[in-house]
């Protein structure tokens, strides 16, 4: 098997089916109607890439696993999403923060995987690209109007950017298969990304009148499978029926 | 996962046209361009369609539609799903666009009003109750991951706008 083709494709994947099990959570629970069906959608887009992914990566592994066995059960240590994907719904500003901080660094990587020489990454890519927009207007929208918002809302969105900023550098460390990856013309090389990154967020913490995050302190672990307390509940939900009935099917 | 060229064989073009969106009855999935090629090889067809969005949950199910149908006509099927060249609101037939209207949806404007319309707030989709543009943006996520929430500020109708995806 490709190992390294196997691990870069679970790296991409990951973060989507983490966070669209997160927006997913909030399914019948979004502060109104509307915003409830935004965040699913934004989830149902997110799993819908997430089977592509894992059925190229179940091809990859050829050993008989199926995208059903390589998404619900792995151990934690297996999973490789980054921790600002897994952190959890805390509130709203949260939410939407955290949706903003991975959107904006998930737009410039599928512009860059576009180009893959992997035709199916590409084609993935260029699929995904127009829902992601999507995302990153939603997301962005809401920056503006909590941060620009009332004393408190500005307030509960800032303590958010603050709390999650320090997950944001790990978007751009390179694993060992990434590197490797890189050099088939297959990967995206992420240290490229990030200049761009922080300037995009800025222009929008600017706009949402609110302060970027001075801290030079940044956790990472997730795309070595070492994760945040928090993963290991969301598994459990994520996993519960599978564990619990092995091989079921809708 | 990626489609060459788009080619349906003509015998089995009423078949297809006879298979509709699970969630947009009125459209056909010929009209709806999500059909890319369809060929009869060794008696057996091989389809390929493209989803509007990659976590359309309707895909199976035409798929499953699709396989039910030609097995009228005494063929067995083979589905494939394809991504590339992405599905985009261009390849909706104008005859699915007034299906569309019809339903209570408007159909997709072009990109650039597209963009007017839902990030500038302009008021240009036309309300599919009363044909009034004073339409105001609810939310740019609808009941399905294709569409967006409007509401008509002269009839107060509210209604699905399909997003125009390129």
């Amino acid at each position: 098997m490709k190992e390294n083709l196997y691990k870069y494709i679970l790296g991409i994947a990951d973060n989507s089916l983490i966070l669209g099990q997160r927006m997913g959570a909030l399914t019948g629970h979004g502060p109104s109607l509307e915003t409830d069906i935004a965040c699913t959608n934004i989830s149902l887009d997110l799993f819908g890439q997430v089977r592509s992914y894992y059925q190229y990566a179940a091809k990859t592994a050829g050993d008989g696993r199926t995208e059903d066995d390589i998404a619900m059960l792995r151990k934690e240590r297996e999973y490789v999403n980054v921790l600002l994907v897994e952190q959890p719904n805390t509130d709203f500003a949260y939410t939407m923060a955290r949706q903003f901080l991975f959107d904006v660094y998930h737009l410039l990587f599928l512009n860059e995987l576009q180009k893959s020489k992997d035709l199916t990454l590409s084609a993935i890519a260029s699929k995904s690209i127009k829902e992601v927009s999507y995302h990153q207007r939603f997301s962005s929208d809401w920056i503006k109007r909590l941060g620009d918002g009332t004393n408190l809302s500005h307030q509960k969105m800032q303590d958010a950017i603050d709390a999650l900023w320090t997950y944001t550098d790990e978007l751009f460390h390179q694993t060992q298969a990434d590197k490797v990856m890189v050099k088939e013309g297959v990967g995206v090389d992420v240290t490229k990304l990030k200049e761009t990154y922080y300037k995009q967020v800025n222009e929008v913490l600017e706009e949402a009148t609110l302060s970027i995050p001075e801290s030079k302190y940044f956790q990472k672990g997730g795309k070595e499978g070492i994760h945040t307390e928090h993963m290991g509940y969301l598994l459990s939900d994520l996993q519960y029926m599978q564990r619990t009935y092995p091989n079921m099917e809708w | 996962m990626v489609a060459e060229k788009q080619h349906i064989d003509k015998i089995l073009i009423p078949i297809l046209e006879q298979v509709s969106d699970p969630e947009i009855p009125v459209l056909s999935i010929m009209d709806m361009g999500v059909v890319r090629s369809a060929i009869i090889e060794n008696n057996i067809v091989k389809v390929q369609i493209t989803p509007t969005y990659s976590g359309c949950p309707a895909m199976d199910v035409i798929g499953d539609d699709i396989k039910a149908a030609l097995k009228t006509i005494g063929y067995n099927s083979e589905i494939e799903l394809i991504l590339s060249p992405a599905w985009t609101t261009d390849w909706i037939t104008p005859r699915g666009r007034k299906s569309l209207e019809n339903y209570g949806i408007a159909a997709p404007l072009d990109a650039e009003a597209d963009k007017d319309v839902l990030l500038n707030g302009k008021r240009i989709v036309k309300c599919t109750n009363c044909g009034s543009t004073n339409t105001k943006l609810v939310s740019q996520f609808g009941s399905t991951a294709c569409k967006a929430q409007f509401q008509c500020e002269d009839c107060q109708e509210p209604f699905d706008y399909f997003k125009c995806l390129k």
